[in-house]
Order: C-alpha cells, then structure tokens, then sequence
C-alpha cells in the first residue's frame, strides 16, 4: 500500500533520533549566553534531518563557543586554539561521509586560526562552519577580539578598542572558491535554525557568523543592536533562507537578495551601517576538496600492494 | 686531509695530462692520444681491461665528486654514475652537495652545489673519507670543498679549462690562480676542455654537459655503456625522445672522450652477490616508499627543506596506492589536517624538518594527551632555527623527546640506514595505532640525499593499516578503558555505533570527560607515561658490533651507524679493545644500557650535533653542556657518558671518528 514496505517503515522506527540522542553533557555557559540558542538550534536540525549520530563529528577550537561537542551526543574533538578547522579538513578528507559541524568563535576564528579560515573556505569541504562571533574574547576574561567595535572596553584596551574591527564577511567573501556565506543573530531562534539548516544542507562549506550576546563581557555589544532594530536587514530571496511570519515580524527592514550575485553579496557585506542577515551568497557547484583527496579510498588489498610493487619496480636494479 | 697551510712541493703532473695545449689554444676538438700514459704498470690488472687503449686498474674502492654551480646537472649525473654503479653489483652510497640557494652566484665557493659517489667491492654504508677523483665545472667551487677537507693530496682533478681563455681578465686570472695553488698543494689537476667537446653536440653545453661527464666517468670505472643508456633513458622518462636521443649522444661522447684522453681506467668488482633483488633510492624516497608500504593513506606536509622531497616523490606515485598528499597552509594545518585523519580511523603522517617541528608541538602535545596515532616523520637539517637548511645534524633528539610543555612521553625512534628509512615507517603506522600514541620518526639530510641499494622490500598485506572499524561499540567501555598496567586502550572510531566520545586536550577521565582534578591528572599522566614501559617491555637489548666488552664502546644513533661502525673496524684491526652500539629506539631507551656499559671502561657518544668540547674556554665539568644522546644517556644510566660531537653540517667520515677513537684511548691509557 502506498508503495511502502514494512522492512522500509521498520528501518525508520529502529533508528529515529530524537533531540536526546544529539544532546551531550549539560551546557554550562553562563545564564543568558547566546551560545545556549545556537546548540539548541544544532540539536533541532540534526534531528529534523535524522543524521546518524555516530557519523556526526563536532570539532572546535578553544573558546567559550568551543566547549560545544563537549555538549554533543555525537563524536567530539575539541582541540586547539584556533585550529579545529585543519582537524576538521582532515576528518573529512579521508571519511566524506562523515557530518561536520565545526564551532569557532570571532577569536578562534578570525585571529589565531585566521590562515586556516582562509584555506578552509578555499578548499570547500563539505560541512557546516559556525562562527560564533560575541566581539570579545570570554574564556580568557575580557580582551579585544578582531571584531570588537571601536572603543569597546576590554582588559586589554581598558581606554577603548584602538583598531577598527576586521570585517569576516568581506573577507570570506574575497576568497576564491567561497561557496555559502550567511549571517544571523542569536536572539532570532527561527532564523538561526533556519540558517543552519541551509548551511547543513549545503554541499560545501557552509559558513554562518553568528552574532550573539556575551551577557557578562560585550553586553553593550548586542545592546546597541537590540537599541537600534533598523541596523539590522533582514535578507530575502526565493533561493534565500526560507522565512516565516515571526521572523519578518522581528525584523522591519527587509531587502530582496539574490544571493547568487557576489558582487551584491559584497557591497551589503561592505556596508557598515547596517548588519545584513540571512543567505549573503550561495553556489552550490563549487568544487570540493574532499572528491580529490578521497580518492582511492576504495582501493583493494591486491589493487594496494600492486601498486607498490610497481612503485617498487622503478628502482629495482 | 689536504691542508693549505702545508706547502707541499710537487711539480706540475704530466702524468696523466693528455691534452694538447697547442691545439686547446686553437679551440679544435682535441684529438685521441697516440699513447695514453698508464700509471704505475704494477698496479695494471690485465685480466680487466676490456679492449680499450689503457688497462683497466682493479682497484676495491673510490670516492668521486661531481662539483658544480647550481643547476648545471652535476647531481644527475652523478645518481645516474650511481645507480648505474650499483646495476652493475658495486656496493654505493651517495651524498649530495647542496648550496642553500636555488640560484647562487656563479662560480662561488659559496655556491658549490654537486655529489658524492663512493664506490666499492663491499657494501657501502657511509661518503668515507677524501676524495679520489673529482670532476670540476669551474675552479672556484673545488675551494668550498677543499675547506671541507673533502681532498688530500694526491686527489686527482678533472677540471673545465675554458675559464683560462675567459673574455672577463679577472675569471682568467681566478682560474690560473687556483690551478697554481691546487696543483702546490698536492691535487692533481688535469685541464679538460668538457664544454668545448660538449659544444659539438649541443648549442647549450651548460645543459648538457653533466651527460658528458657521466660518460666519462662511465669510461673510466669501466661502467656497461647499455646500463648506462637505459639508466639516462629512464632519468629523462618524462622528457622528448629528442631530449633523451640528444644525452644519450652526450654521454657517449664523453665516454669516447676519457678513452681517447684519459689514462684512468678502473675496474671495481661487484661485491658478492647478496641474493635476492635490490633496489637504489635516497632516504626521503624510501620514508615515502615506506608511507605506502605501511597502508597509511594520507601525507600532509607543507614545504621545508630537506624534508620536501619525500613528499615530492609521494605526489608522483602515492596514487598507485589509493594515497593522497595534501599541501597545508602551514606547519600547524599540515600537523592539524593529519590528527583530523587519525582520529577518523585513518592514521596519518606529516613530513617536517627542524622549524616544522617547532610549530608542530603544541598539536603533537594534543596528540600525546588525547591519544591520537599519527606518524611524524622528521629530516633533520642543521639548527637552531632557520640554521643550516640544507645540511644534516642531529640536532632534534631533545626536541623531540621533550619539545612540549608539560609531561607528553610519546614514541621517537631514529632510522640509521635508508632501507630503515622504509621500514620504521611501517614500524611507526603499526606502533602509533597499537599504543595509541604519536611516533616520531627521526632521519636526517644525509639520509635524505644519500644513495645506497639495498634489498628489495616484498610488501605485504600485514603492513596495510586495517580496514577502519565500523562495528558496534560497546557502550560499556569507556573511551579510554586505560589497562592500569600498561595505559593501553581501544579507541572508537567515528562511525561505530555506541562509540560517541569527545576527545579533549583537557585533563579528562577515561570517559573522556573534562576533569581538573588532582586524581583524574595524576591518572592520566601515569597512565600515558606507563605505555612507553609497556612498549620497552617488547624490545630487546641493543647489539655491540665488536667485542661484547672491552676499552671504549661508542654510542651512537641515526644516520651515523655506517661511518661509526667503519671507523671501529679500522681500530679493531689495529687491535684496539673498542665496540660500538647503534640506538634505534630513544623513547623509550632499549633496555639493558646500563649492563652493557658496564662492561667498558669508558662509552662516549658521537653525534653530529652541538656539545661544548671540555679544553674549550670557560669549559668546565660544571659548565660543560653533552651532545644530545650522551645527556640522555647519562640521566638514563647514571654512566659517566663521554661525548664527541661536531655540527660541521656535513657527514660524519669514518676517519674523523677512527682520530677521536685513539685520542680517547690515549686518554684512557694515560689514566691507567
């Protein structure tokens, strides 16, 4: 009936997950940190796109954002500062079948691990890339990250951030072979799920920068944000990220964008005046990197050792 | 060796000079000799000589050198002179000579870029001492050499003359210089007009000179021409058959070229068969042979000399095997993109030298601390930082055993010979895997560049990594079940069912959970020291070559064991009471050092890397600092370990050592 077979419905009831099964240890950010929105948010999708989670690998660095596999029911690797990107490469270099999520933070990412963001969007692998961007380094107390606003009071700039802060979209957008580029706010859960999900389902790396709340060191940081909704610019487009009635609600300023337009994509990404969120740029036929390095995983015993001998041969005297 | 600062009078040889200077003058391509001069006729081997004009000499051993400006080929020809050397059953080692700079100034002492090739009735372990015979593209190079104590006297010269009739005065009068004080100093330098003949054949002789001299050299150790066209026929296997068609005319040319004008004509035997089937390739061709061998599908390097070129041959042939070679951004991505493989099931190797090794510790801590395989394979160059890039040392010892902050005991072991190059990696895949754990694998530049045939491996399906396990893990075991005895635990891989964990450079419990107190550190810490004793447990004592006791034993490690072990043979055969032992494993120490030492009465190391030499200034037993080997083995054994060592950036030559052996035994004979 219905062309359904029981073994297929069998299948389905054996290995459904739930939340419970992507769900860690218990998250213990500080009360009202917006990295407790975008775990929340990682656990729905996973569950809404029933990936297996012992194929699911979550890698990270070294940060408050990067204690995130460590609240993970899948595997983990939380590794070192800055580098959960190369590790992250690596995984998937060998086992493309492997789901990765990689947790950074604006620090992590955007300033000791900035070569390795670079290459990784130029390589393109295949996973999910979360920057979780609070403007202020936490785990460490307070001091200035790549994208603290100028005057921002932090232990290491007590009078005020002297620099400008570091742009990461137009950055990320300047590199060759970027192939999805979003942006999102944690206070807009929908949005956030919405955007990770297209991210997730992206073949490519699908790099999302969130920008949340540090409660307890950049408060002023997300503030001056909820102060002033008109800087944000809600993104809209049929090929955008999809958007229901509370998230157009939430945010009054929309713009219609096309995010196959890079050039578009960039000059709102240049535009300091206004924080642009949704789908900036999406191409979903950028090469990845792992369809060359994979190969000949599936070589054979006999194919391996014949291989050898050949190698072998050439200096055989 | 030679010295310059002894003026030996020896009257410009004619011995062996053939050329005419009255037709060189005139630029005509010189003619044959009607009667090529022999040496000393007792030294003619009749039964050798092959229809050429001169009698081949049988002779047992020589030492060549090819030395040239940068990119004039002189290393090509000579692993070619090499290989075909060894086709023909001669025991070969070569060793390049290599300028730091792609492109140095030419004709620069600075700039010498060329090979050693020593040849010999026996199997060859090591470059030896001086020179015998030395082919010479211009006269400036040969002084870097000859600082080098590369020749003696008596070394003969073979050296491009068309810088006597340079257009510049000043190169002219460089040349005639250089002539004059090579030939008062004991060399014997006979002029030969090599790019003038080259210029028959070729409009860019600089190009192809390096054939010609191949020929030549082919002639005068009596090489198997046909062994000797398909060898530059394989060399140039990517090229046009112009191009090969075009050496091929070269090398026989120069050939005819030595037969009609060269007196020298040599016969080396083969040495006894070994059985079996050989094969000839540099240390860094076979850590890459050894990196398919073990089954390892992934090399991630990013570009350091001399290190490189491992990974060059990888990207040529790693493909064969279902392998990749992946080009990081950086050190770190390189060590970083390996890890991410090892801990998906997919055990690794990253290919580095000195300052690669540097940036990499922090990553290999975290491969210490979480447990994760992998292979690192280090080429040692001269340091500290930037150091001698292109020149060996063994420099890292310390480094790798303690370069991390904190307690992170892992696995170092040190090749000593090319075949062992191939070999340890297989051994270092299979002991990452079994004991969890990063393995150092220590080589250094000599090995790197140096030449040497040695048997063919059969590789065997046991040395492939297993198939990545996906089974069902038991979710009563925790991701580090530490054995209490020997902190040895199986390992989820991702895609096991039940396996989920989340590995963590923080202190963490076998439930791989992040835990900061006093009794899950001190734990985890017992627990990945005890491995290195489990695996100490499986290794045997070391062997003594010579004698099991006696006056002086000399340790040493890595690519030394070959000019060592010569240089102990040639004080055994004067009788001396000495022994040597050679260490492979350095974390952990094989075990029974202390025995063994015990039964000398002095052991001292020799290693190529810095230690104060006691009778310096400010030296004293308080302040001295040991070579790298002898300060572990004193803490290791409580031994009062003597040392020699030297960073002089190139080889240890066995006559060298056999110099510091009988001083020692003076010393030791003056105590008694």
């Amino acid at each position: 009936m219905f062309g359904l077979t029981a073994d297929w419905s069998h299948e389905i009831f054996e290995r459904y997950f739930t939340l419970g099964d992507y769900a860690g240890g218990e998250a213990r950010w500080c009360p009202g940190c917006g990295d407790h929105g975008v775990l929340t948010a990682v656990h729905k999708v996973l569950r809404d796109e029933q990936v297996v989670p012992e194929m699911t690998v979550a890698v990270s660095g070294i940060g408050c954002s990067s204690r995130l596999p460590h609240y993970m029911g899948t595997f983990g690797f939380h590794g070192l500062h800055g580098r959960a990107l190369p590790v992250a490469c690596g995984i998937k270099s060998r086992r493309p079948e492997l789901d990765v999520w990689v947790a950074t933070g604006d620090g992590d990412c955007f300033s000791i691990g900035t070569a390795h963001w670079i290459h990784a969007i130029r390589y393109n692998m295949d996973m999910t890339m979360m920057v979780f961007d609070n403007a202020i380094y936490g785990l460490t107390k307070a001091q200035t990250s790549p994208t603290s606003p100028t005057g921002m009071h932090t232990n290491t700039h007590p009078f005020g951030a002297i620099l400008d802060p570091l742009d990461p979209l137009t950055v990320t957008l300047g590199v060759t072979n970027v192939s999805f580029v979003a942006q999102v706010v944690d206070w807009s859960p929908p949005l956030l799920y919405e955007v990770l999900k297209a991210a997730h389902r992206h073949k490519g790396l699908g790099f999302v920068r969130i920008v949340q709340r540090c409660p307890v060191y950049a408060n002023n940081y997300v503030k001056d944000l909820l102060g002033h909704p008109d800087r944000i610019l809600l993104l809209e487009h049929e090929n955008g990220i999809p958007i229901d009635n509370s998230v157009a609600r939430q945010f009054r300023n929309h713009r219609s964008h096309d995010p196959s337009d890079i050039s578009a994509a960039t000059d709102l990404a240049r535009d300091q005046s206004v924080i642009p969120v949704g789908l900036l740029y999406h191409n979903p036929n950028a090469p990845c990197y792992e369809e060359l390095s994979s190969r000949g995983s599936d070589m054979t015993v006999e194919q391996k050792l014949a291989g050898m001998n050949a190698a072998l041969d050439t200096f055989t005297i | 060796m030679l010295n310059f600062d002894e003026k030996v009078d020896l009257s410009l040889d004619s011995v062996l000079l053939i050329y005419r200077e009255d037709e060189k003058r005139d630029g005509k391509r010189p003619n044959r000799l009607n009667r090529p001069i022999m040496m000393g006729q007792s030294m003619v081997d009749e039964a050798t000589a092959a229809g050429n004009t001169t009698p081949a000499i049988t002779i047992h051993e020589h030492i060549v050198e090819i030395v040239s400006d940068s990119g004039e080929g002189a290393q090509k020809a000579g692993q070619t002179f090499g290989a075909v050397s060894a086709r023909m059953g001669n025991g070969v080692w070569t060793v390049e000579i290599i300028p730091a700079e792609i492109q140095p100034p030419a004709r620069s002492p600075a700039g010498a870029s060329g090979i050693r090739i020593r040849l010999a009735s026996k199997y060859v372990t090591n470059m030896g001492d001086e020179a015998d015979l030395v082919v010479a593209f211009n006269e400036q190079v040969l002084y870097s050499r000859i600082a080098n104590g590369a020749y003696k006297e008596g070394t003969v010269v073979l050296l491009e003359s068309k810088w006597r009739d340079d257009p510049v005065e000043e190169i002219r009068a460089q040349y005639a210089k250089a002539v004059m004080e090579f030939r008062a100093n004991g060399l014997v330098v006979h002029e030969l007009p090599i790019e003038l003949a080259c210029l028959e054949l070729t409009s860019s002789p600089r190009k192809g000179k390096n054939m010609f001299v191949l020929g030549m050299l082919c002639h005068i150790f009596s090489r198997d021409a046909d062994t000797a066209r398909a060898q530059i026929a394989d060399t140039f296997r990517r090229k046009s058959d112009e191009v090969i068609a075009l050496n091929i005319r070269l090398f026989d040319s120069g050939m005819a070229f030595a037969r009609d004008h060269l007196a020298l004509h040599f016969h080396i035997p083969p040495h006894p068969d070994q059985g079996g089937r050989w094969i000839v390739t540099n240390g860094n061709q076979a850590v890459g042979l050894g990196v398919m061998a073990s089954g390892m599908e992934l090399v991630s390097m990013y570009p350091i000399t001399p290190a490189t070129s491992a990974s060059h041959y990888l990207a040529d042939v790693f493909h064969q095997v279902g392998g990749f070679v992946h080009q990081a951004e950086d050190e770190i991505a390189a060590i970083g993109f390996a890890l991410g493989a090892s801990f998906s099931g997919k055990t690794a190797c990253t290919i580095t030298s000195g300052p690669g090794l540097a940036l990499k510790t922090e990553s290999l801590a975290l491969a210490v601390m979480a447990e994760i395989p992998l292979v690192l394979a280090v080429v040692q160059r001269g340091g500290p930082s930037t150091g001698l890039p292109t020149k060996v040392e063994q420099g890292d010892l310390l480094a790798a055993l303690y370069g991390e902050p904190g307690d992170a005991p892992k696995v170092v072991i040190a090749a000593a010979t090319i075949a062992e190059c191939l070999h340890f990696v297989i051994l270092a895949r299979r002991l990452a895997e079994a004991f969890r754990t990063p393995v150092l694998l220590l080589t250094d530049a000599n090995l790197a560049t140096g030449v040497q045939p040695y048997p063919r491996p059969e590789p065997s399906a046991e040395w492939l990594a297993p198939p990545v396990d996906q089974s069902t893990w038991d979710e009563e075991v925790p991701p580090y079940a530490w054995d209490e005895r020997t902190g040895l635990s199986p390992r989820p891989i991702p895609g096991m069912r039940g396996g989920e964990y989340v590995l963590t450079g923080l202190a963490h419990t076998e439930q791989s959970k992040v835990a900061y107190d006093s009794d899950s550190n001190q734990r985890g810490c017992n627990l990945r020291s005890r491995k290195l004793a489990a695996l100490a447990g499986t290794l045997k004592p070391p062997k003594v070559h010579g004698d099991e006791s006696g006056d002086l034993l000399v340790v040493g490690w890595g690519s030394t064991v070959g000019a060592i072990e010569e240089a102990i043979d040639r004080a055994r055969a004067q009788d001396h009471k000495v022994s040597s032992l050679h260490l492979r494993f350095l974390s952990p120490m094989e075990p029974g050092l202390k025995e063994i030492f015990g039964r000398f009465r002095m052991v001292m190391t020799v290693e190529i890397n810095y230690s104060d030499d006691p009778d310096a200034p400010l030296i004293t037993d308080d302040t001295r600092r040991y070579a790298q080997l002898a300060w572990l083995l004193r803490a290791h054994t409580l031994v009062d370990v003597d040392c020699w060592s030297v960073v002089y950036g190139h080889p240890l030559q066995p006559g060298m050592i056999h110099r510091v052996l009988l001083k020692h035994l003076d010393a030791l004979e003056a105590i008694h």
